[in-house]
């Protein structure tokens, strides 16, 4: 296998050209299949037999908690591989995942209070599930501190990628923490052994809303990520060059 | 892979592998305090210390929620269909406390063995469906399954 494509993926100015030509793309594709599935889940989808329209807080709250495991493993994973092999641009896509991955924390969070206050009759519970959420939070926020805390950015890149590598152990707890212990959150609808516990027409615009997060997600890390390789390489030749092109309209 | 990033990839294995190990024997270690609630059969096998606030989770039984006239006071069993639990409460309860769903109620024991709650919240299962598949489940009309989970 050829590892070509990885190595060209590490080169700053290849990097900032492709993402930025791929950016757009998940970008208003994320916009129309968010458009698709808010109509699926707010109009389309029948009422729940038990809470009624309230479920359908799902369609936010859901796809939010998922993409902030996905958002937290990929910042992982590419923190390590710029940590072994020194890649740049992998500590800049890392970058780039710490904000989104707090955006989708806080609205996984935020919406879970707002739909806990009317069912289960509490805004908040120290519930396994619930506070391994919100160490999630904190292991965003203190990536994004630690960075910002040490001004040399090699070191920063160093320090980070630990600390990234250490919260990847709270991904699988999030997840099988309504499993392993008494919750007050209920077990897993969809991502489970069995069938999803759920008919197609309240499950498609909750798959399709997935799809659209991930998409967004895309689009927001690969701006970030330029703006982060722009950032480390500014003064540099190729990003003068760069620069000049997208002044000139040649690249989007 | 040069010996170096080979070292660097061992590094960060290592690292994994410590915090892992770390995490489970802590989770296991304080194992009764994450658990968020305890049920009829663990109180009925004397794992909650005695006199001790705590909650309690599982199923209201069908036909045991009664209504004391003139006052908010409630009174149900709750069961997780290996020992049951009789449970007091005065003050209002959430919109989803209803018989045959998951009740989570916080208080004591009192002398006379019955649960004093000072809260009770509504536990929602991972089930969701339309109020007609549910009608004809409960009629066992449906020829669709009901979801199974627990």
């Amino acid at each position: 296998m050829s590892w070509a494509w990885f190595h060209r993926f590490g080169s700053p100015p290849y990097f900032y050209r492709v993402a930025g030509k791929l950016a757009p793309w998940f970008g208003w594709s994320a916009l129309v299949l968010v458009l698709v599935s808010l109509y699926g889940g707010l109009v389309r989808a029948p009422v729940d037999y038990y809470q009624s329209d309230a479920f359908r807080i799902i369609y936010v709250h859901v796809p939010a908690s998922w993409l902030a495991l996905m958002t937290y493993t990929t910042m992982a994973v590419s923190a390590a591989i710029g940590l072994v092999w020194r890649i740049k641009v992998a500590h800049a896509v890392a970058v780039a995942c710490a904000p989104a991955g707090v955006s989708f924390t806080v609205v996984s969070l935020v919406t879970g209070m707002i739909w806990g206050q009317p069912t289960w009759g509490t805004w908040w519970a120290w519930d396994p599930r619930i506070v391994s959420q919100l160490f999630l939070l904190f292991f965003f926020l203190g990536y994004i501190g630690l960075r910002s805390a040490i001004d040399d950015p090699d070191r920063a890149d160093r320090a980070s990628a630990v600390l990234a590598i250490v919260g990847v152990v709270n991904v699988p707890i999030v997840r099988f923490s309504v499993d392993w212990w008494n919750s007050l959150h209920q077990a897993p609808t969809v991502m489970r052994m069995d069938k999803p516990a759920m008919p197609w027409e309240m499950l498609w615009p909750l798959l399709l809303m997935a799809l659209a997060y991930t998409l967004y997600f895309f689009w927001i890390m690969l701006v970030r990520a330029r703006a982060e390789v722009l950032r480390r390489d500014r003064g540099g030749q190729w990003v003068r060059e760069a620069l000049a092109r997208d002044a000139a309209g040649g690249s989007a | 892979m040069t010996p170096t990033r080979r070292k660097r990839l061992y590094l960060v294995l290592g690292i994994l592998a410590g915090v892992a190990i770390a995490a489970v024997l802590a989770l296991q270690a304080f194992r009764s305090n994450v658990m968020f609630f305890f049920d009829p059969t663990q109180v009925a096998e004397g794992e909650v210390q005695e006199g001790a606030r705590f909650r309690l989770g599982g199923m209201v039984q069908e036909g045991s929620v009664q209504r004391v006239s003139g006052t908010l006071e409630t009174r149900f069993v709750v069961t997780d269909f290996k020992h049951e639990l009789n449970v007091t409460y005065s003050g209002v309860l959430p919109d989803l406390f209803k018989e045959g769903q998951g009740v989570v109620a916080h208080g004591r024991l009192n002398a006379g063995g019955i649960f004093v709650a000072d809260e009770v919240l509504a536990k929602h299962d991972e089930k969701y469906m339309p109020p007609e598949v549910e009608r004809s489940l409960k009629r066992g009309e449906s020829r669709l399954e009901p979801a199974q989970g627990g």
